[in-house]
């Protein structure tokens, strides 16, 4: 057990070293969703009334769309000079290597979301630092990073991944990111608890189901 | 590791491998055994099945059909204690670019568990020389010393056999020699290495027992000693041609 998460640790400190040094996944994922956030402000000018409708669905669009360029990034780099052979020829469980990449994931494309909610809060004069709201955040983007873990290390063995990834994930998360819609829409208005806990929990099954059967099938994913 | 502590009769076993990609059978009913201890070079040309059968013995590929054993231990049921028998060369370095050379191992070295992971490190660094660049970063070296490193690798956890898919791209003659040795050099006795390459030239001159792979079967297979060079350039000739 103790080797286990050892394995973990090693995999996503290995990560974070690569993109302390290449910076690869925070600059597609922040540059795009930056992008995004921008150009949709300017194109629906939304009024201090309607930006509390249309803001966080603009906001997860964004969130959505970065995400799969970082998570498209991620094994892109296993594959350079056989390193996704490497970690394959390793003496560990396959669910010891998908968690190891899954938390990698999911901490870059956190850390991303906090670094693009003050320009959020700029552009649509809203005030997302608050619990309820960075809940909703953190738990949509667990199942996000779940199912796009498993989809990226699919997608990498195919000859057209660029367009594997967001054919095969993004039906997938469907669910996610309306739950994630609808209960940031409810925590920006700082509405009634009772509305928004239904969707994340709905977004929290999913994320276990999600987190449990990737694991589960990760190794019969990763060889041929 | 003592022979009597090693599983199995044979260090590597296989019996009627099969491996077929959509109606592409790349492996052929093949069988093979490897003893303890010896130096296995099989020679083929592209296409013969040499990187699909390095995949399959190092649990990457999954064969369609044959029993394999290696170091005693089943593929299809025990592939994590293969893996932990086992250390792979191939053209590829399998190394970050990014990260330095002692970085790489590290990582490696847990992946593995290593005891006494950085000593293990400065000894395999020292076997094949590559103690003044540990702190290199990975993709400033030149490809022999990306080589090297992707040997100590290898060796690093001390597998008692090597599988190694064309390890000599990219080797000068001294890497070459930097390689037997790292081979040769284990605290478990004489490794077993399996390599499979085209160059019957380097092949030759690394290994004590040589075959001929084609189309996905053995078609030949010899002791070094009783032959020269030449015979073997003739019949890899004229067995490939007719194959």
């Amino acid at each position: 057990m103790v080797s286990f998460w050892h394995t973990i640790l090693a995999l996503v400190w290995k990560d974070v070293l690569l993109e302390i040094r290449t910076k690869d996944i925070m600059i597609s994922i922040l540059s795009f969703a930056i992008l995004s956030l921008l150009i949709l402000n300017f194109a629906l000018k939304p009024s201090p009334k309607t930006a509390s409708v249309i803001a966080p669905g603009i906001l997860w669009v964004a969130f959505t769309f970065a995400g799969v360029l970082g998570l498209a990034r991620t094994f892109a780099l296993e594959k350079d000079q056989g390193n996704l052979v490497g970690l394959m020829l390793a003496p560990v469980s396959g669910e010891a290597l998908y968690l190891g990449k899954m938390l990698a994931n999911l901490m870059f494309m956190l850390i991303a979301e906090l670094a693009l909610l003050p320009i959020f809060a700029v552009l649509f004069n809203m005030s997302p630092f608050q619990p309820a709201f960075l809940l909703v955040v953190f738990v949509a983007t667990v199942g996000f990073a779940a199912v796009g873990t498993l989809f990226s290390a699919i997608g990498v063995n195919t000859r057209s991944r660029d367009i594997m990834l967001p054919v095969l994930f993004l039906p997938l998360v469907v669910p996610v990111i309306i739950s994630a819609v609808v209960a940031s829409s409810i925590a920006l208005d700082r509405g009634p608890w009772v509305d928004m806990v239904k969707w994340i929990q709905l977004m929290l099954v999913f994320d276990i189901l999600a987190v449990v059967l990737s694991a589960l099938a990760f190794d019969q994913v990763l060889r041929e | 590791m003592n022979t009597e502590d090693r599983g199995g009769s044979y260090a590597i076993s296989i019996r009627a491998l099969s491996k077929t990609f959509g109606s592409e059978m790349a492996i052929r009913k093949l069988d093979l055994t490897v003893s303890w201890g010896d130096f296995l070079v099989i020679f083929g040309p592209n296409g013969a099945g040499k990187t699909t059968l390095i995949k399959i013995l190092s649990t990457i590929t999954s064969p369609t059909n044959g029993e394999v054993s290696i170091a005693g231990f089943d593929l299809k049921s025990d592939s994590s204690l293969i893996r932990r028998n086992i250390g792979v060369v191939s053209h590829q370095s399998q190394l970050y670019q990014d990260l330095s050379a002692i970085e790489n191992l590290r990582f490696h070295g847990k992946m593995f568990s290593v005891p006494g992971l950085e000593n293990r490190i400065m000894e395999v660094a020292d076997i094949v020389g590559i103690k003044s660049i540990l702190d290199h970063k990975t993709s400033v070296l030149s490809h022999g010393m990306q080589k090297r490193v992707s040997i100590a690798r290898a060796i690093l956890h001390d597998p008692p056999i090597m599988l190694l898919d064309e390890p000599e791209t990219s080797l000068d003659q001294e890497a070459l020699s930097v390689l037997k040795n790292a081979i040769n050099q284990s605290e478990r006795g004489q490794r077993t290495v399996l390599m499979v390459t085209h160059s019957l030239e380097r092949g030759w001159a690394l290994g004590d027992r040589i075959a001929i792979l084609a189309r996905g079967n053995i078609v030949y297979e010899n002791n070094t000693a009783s032959l020269d060079q030449s015979t073997v350039i003739e019949i890899y000739n004229d067995l490939v041609g007719r194959s």
